[in-house]
């Protein structure tokens, strides 16, 4: 190859094209680096969601925005650039409105896919939820706004044949959004439309009509990717040790739909072996209300939306050992955080205001000593208390429950498939 | 939209340039337009009260014009007028140490149809302190034309080592050996090379490039003739922020006494005559502007946004050519080398930093104003001159620098301790540290330009972090999050702006772990976080209760 020249990539040295950009020479070194908005053709490169920061002769650099040079040494794993690179992945699902369960892209995202490829089971920063809008004026197409990452890739690539720009940045600051154009997209071509919504990594440009062209299974990332193991028969519950006391677990299903129970019930006959190793208490499984006993372990499903909720998971924290978040709902408000973006007030209005009117037309909102107050948003459990382990889905793989409760019920090692580890 | 038809571009093209500026409005904002400063000093200086007397007097809301259309009220960032505050721009004239009956009277001026320009405030040099002749550097006597006689007998590679040898540094905060970068750009192939001179001083606190462009605008134009002489460019831009539009005619003036001089144009006389044409563009109310690749985007009529650093400055720097920018106290101090000699400036300051600063003084003390010393005074120093009282901290280099406590008194202005960009805010024992570190948050939050994910989510996310704190909420896990998040924004954001917009934040903490003490971790138990379930179920009671009559 011309002009190949010598860089050392974590310690080992490799040959590089002079000038590559480093993504593509870290990738031909058969090294993994994440990556969102880089985009091989596009100089120069956008770098605008930095995931692939790396450490190029020491210094933090996004990977995309940096070239092979003579002497570099570049460093793509250590424990804090993976968690820094991991944090970027989180900021991005806690800044948007991302209701994978929702979204028409579900399996297609790169986001998401990227959040599966990192194993972020919670986003660390709390979710922002920034009343945002979904576009339906452009002729073709639809742009939802909770779902921009702002990578670029559309401002700089979809362009009409006269060339002018279809997309752009407007606004500045926490404010910054991509818009359209509504005189230049209708002139945009069939395939040039189908373009835009395939090269935006996540579900914010969709095209009328063509957004689920591929059905859900055939998708992205449906496949088994490399890095994840594959999924294998039945669920395996241990042997129970002779004379060893049965552990004690409770569940809960808050501001959720109970699937996650459903899914908790999905390992099928197993679920047999599995009633002599562990004995419910509180749970709706049992119809127990009250805990008559400690508990070893909890499973919470779903969020806080009322002030019942909030009673109940202070209580499962306090007569528990450890509580595992199971599910988007209880991890961070899932599908019923929806409703977060919009004042409380203008839901229930919504809701009650224009069907339950009294003869002189008054508004009734529900309300008595024995209802639960609404909170004024949907809180993920961790915000009223500390929960210690988080399985993300909605609902999650019933492997993966099972997993993870074995693990903390027996210390049992785990390794996650790539089946297992959803959002949606 | 026609804007786009008259540049053949799209219409959100253009809407995307113009949503990036403060001052682009997109709908009429009043024959007067008014911005109040919301910066912190100017916050404790008693604007709500302004801005309250404003919106009795006008009849408009903060935010919005009058229903006639002859006011228009806004807020804006620090508009780098910290030692008169509380101040504003009416039309972009200045009026300084507002009170509620002073805006009053104005509003009623106005209304009588007296223009802006002639009921604005004069801006006085403020001068509090300045250092004996053997000293001082920027802060003494000058002519037009004094610091370019000295090139008459000096070529260009002289006059590159006179800056070398001087050790002057980039004031604009990076530091970056001025010498160094000029003769990078002198050794740059081909003519085409840019002089810029970066007279966006928006970091929230500092005003002694404010000082400089009015007083003194005759030496920064020298600094800039000089790095022409040196690099061999033949053309140079100042990029003026929009809130210093005010001083426009001022500059324009000085720049025509130059070209009346012969010492701006075709021939200018040196060892080695030269050509070099200065041209002023105005911001438009962009704090990231100073950053200055961003600049060079909006000097090109694009969004301000910084760019990817593939390449420097004075390699590929506006229009794609090498180009010098450096910031207006630079140039002076350039000016003052040339005049001085290099080995008189060396002789000043420290090992680290030669020479000497302005400060921007404001806050609670006595004497607001511009300070000129030598690098290596001590903080406690310039407090003292200050005649600041009772002081608990003293944030260095505005927002993005850090938050020192005053009764250290060991610091001093310097390389690896104070490096001070210019603004020294002083807050005295009565401040909540908390709500200035808000201000801050709040800050950068609006002014990131959006391009990079921790910037645009980070600071976002960092101000509802303060906003929790601030209602109690925190908890011991909260200081370990902060430090977490802070170290993903400072290796992740591509400019300086995400990097350092955490620092007044971290260092507070550091230094004054009695106060945070107060807030990480009061009601913390482990197991429940503290949560304000009252206050979440404020919002479903007011609802039930406007539905029955209650309210």
């Amino acid at each position: 190859m011309a002009n190949t020249i010598p860089i050392i990539i974590n310690g080992k040295t490799v040959q590089a094209q002079a000038g590559q950009n480093l993504v593509d020479a870290i990738r031909d070194a058969g090294t993994f680096i994440p990556s969102l908005c880089y985009y091989e053709h596009i100089q120069p490169p956008l770098g605008t969601c930095r995931v692939c920061t790396v450490l190029v002769n020491g210094k933090p650099t996004a990977a995309c925005t940096a070239k092979v040079r003579p002497g570099q040494k570049i460093v793509t794993h250590t424990q804090e650039l993976e968690d820094v690179r991991k944090g970027m992945v989180e900021m991005l699902f806690a800044e948007g409105n991302h209701f994978c369960p929702a979204c028409e892209k579900s399996g297609d995202c790169d986001l998401q896919g990227l959040g599966y490829r990192l194993g972020m089971e919670a986003s660390r920063f709390p979710r922002l939820f920034v009343n945002r809008l979904i576009d339906y004026r452009p002729e073709r197409m639809v742009i939802d706004h909770n779902r921009c990452i702002r990578c670029r890739r559309c401002v700089e690539e979809v362009v009409t044949e006269d060339g002018k720009a279809v997309f752009s940045f407007v606004n500045r600051g926490k404010d910054t959004r991509v818009d359209i154009d509504y005189d230049e997209e209708p002139k945009l071509t069939e395939t040039e439309a189908m373009r835009a919504m395939h090269i935006c990594p996540v579900g914010a440009i969709l095209v009328r009509g063509k957004s689920m062209a591929r059905p859900v299974g055939e998708r992205k990332y449906d496949q088994p990717a490399q890095g994840w193991e594959k999924a294998e028969g039945p669920i395996e519950v241990p042997k129970p040790r002779p004379g060893a006391p049965k552990k004690v677990v409770a569940t809960t299903s808050l501001a959720g739909c109970f699937g996650c129970h459903m899914s908790l019930l999905d390992i099928d006959e197993e679920i047999l072996d599995a009633i002599e190793l562990v004995e419910f208490n509180r749970s709706p499984l049992t119809d127990i209300k009250q805990f008559d006993r400690r508990c070893d372990v909890a499973i919470i499903e779903g969020g806080c939306c009322n002030s019942e909720n909030v009673e109940v998971l202070r209580a499962f924290r306090e007569n528990c050992d450890i509580l595992i978040a199971v599910g988007e709902c209880a991890i961070w408000g899932g599908l019923p955080a929806m409703r977060n973006v919009i004042p409380i007030e203008e839901c229930l209005l919504e809701s009650y205001g224009r069907t339950m009117n009294l003869e002189d037309g008054q508004v009734v909102i529900p309300h008595h000593e024995d209802l639960p107050e609404l909170l004024d948003q949907v809180y993920g459990c961790q915000e009223i208390v500390r929960i210690d382990h988080f399985i993300p889905g909605c609902p999650p793989d019933a492997r993966h429950i099972w997993k993870i409760l074995k693990h903390v019920l027996f210390g049992e090692a785990y390794v996650l498939t790539h089946e297992e580890f959803k959002y949606d | 939209m026609q804007l786009a038809r008259q540049y053949d571009l799209s219409w959100v093209e253009v809407e995307g340039v113009a949503s990036f500026y403060h001052f682009f409005h997109r709908e009429p904002a009043g024959r007067y337009t008014i911005y109040l400063n919301n910066s912190i000093t100017a916050e404790h200086s008693g604007m709500a009260d302004v801005k309250a007397a404003f919106e009795e007097a006008t009849g408009a809301r903060l935010g919005q014009t009058d229903p006639t259309g002859t006011f228009g009220l806004y807020e804006t960032a620090c508009i780098g007028l910290s030692d008169l505050e509380p101040a504003a721009l009416i039309n972009f004239q200045p009026f300084t140490q507002l009170t509620p009956q002073k805006v009053k009277a104005l509003v009623w001026q106005l209304r009588r149809g007296v223009p802006p320009e002639l009921l604005a405030d004069e801006i006085p040099q403020h001068i509090q302190h300045s250092l004996p002749p053997e000293q001082a550097v920027l802060l003494r006597p000058f002519e037009p034309g004094q610091s370019l006689e000295p090139l008459l007998q000096l070529s260009p590679t002289e006059a590159l080592e006179q800056i070398e040898a001087s050790g002057l540094r980039g004031m604009g905060g990076a530091f970056f050996p001025v010498g160094t970068k000029w003769r990078l750009c002198r050794e740059q192939p081909g003519d085409e090379k840019y002089i810029l001179c970066n007279a966006d001083e928006g970091e929230p606190g500092t005003f002694k490039d404010r000082m400089l462009l009015q007083y003194l605008p005759e030496l920064v134009i020298e600094g800039m003739i000089h790095a022409a002489y040196t690099t061999g460019a033949q053309e140079g831009w100042i990029y003026l922020r929009g809130e210093y539009r005010w001083l426009l005619p001022g500059l324009k003036a000085a720049l025509a006494h130059y070209y009346a001089s012969g010492w701006l144009g075709a021939e200018i006389p040196a060892q080695e005559p030269f050509r070099f044409d200065i041209h002023i563009q105005l911001g438009a109310g962009a704090y990231v502007c100073g950053e200055e690749t961003a600049m060079m985007n909006s000097l090109e009529g694009l969004r301000g946004e910084p760019r990817v650093r593939t390449y420097f400055p004075v390699e590929r720097g506006f229009r794609q050519k090498p180009t010098v920018i450096n910031n207006v106290e630079t140039f002076a101090a350039a000016a003052r080398v040339i005049e001085l000699g290099g080995d008189h400036f060396a002789s000043l300051g420290t090992s680290q930093l030669k020479g000497t600063r302005l400060l921007s003084v404001a806050g609670d003390c006595t004497h607001p104003g511009i300070y000129e010393i030598e690098w290596g005074t001590p903080l406690a120093d310039v407090l003292d001159w200050a005649g600041a009282e009772s002081s608990m901290a003293v944030q260095i280099s505005g927002p993005s620098g850090e938050c020192v406590n005053a009764s250290y008194s060991h610091r001093r202005f310097d390389w690896d301790d104070l490096r001070c960009g210019g603004a020294v805010t002083i807050f005295n024992e009565e401040r909540d540290l908390l709500r200035i570190l808000h201000n801050f948050a709040r800050f950068f939050t609006n002014e990131s330009c959006g391009v990079c994910t921790p910037c645009r989510a980070g600071n976002f996310i960092f101000s509802r972090k303060l906003d929790k704190l601030s209602k109690g909420l925190g908890r011991a896990d909260d200081y370990v999050e902060i430090q977490n998040w802070s170290n993903i924004m400072r290796q992740t954001s591509r400019c300086g702006l995400g990097r350092a917009a955490t620092n007044a934040l971290l260092s507070a903490i550091e230094n004054f772990p009695g106060y945070f003490a107060g807030y990480f971790g009061k009601q913390d138990n482990k197991l429940k976080h503290p949560f304000a379930l009252d206050e979440a179920l404020q919002d479903y009671r007011n609802a039930v209760g406007r539905t029955l009559g209650n309210e």
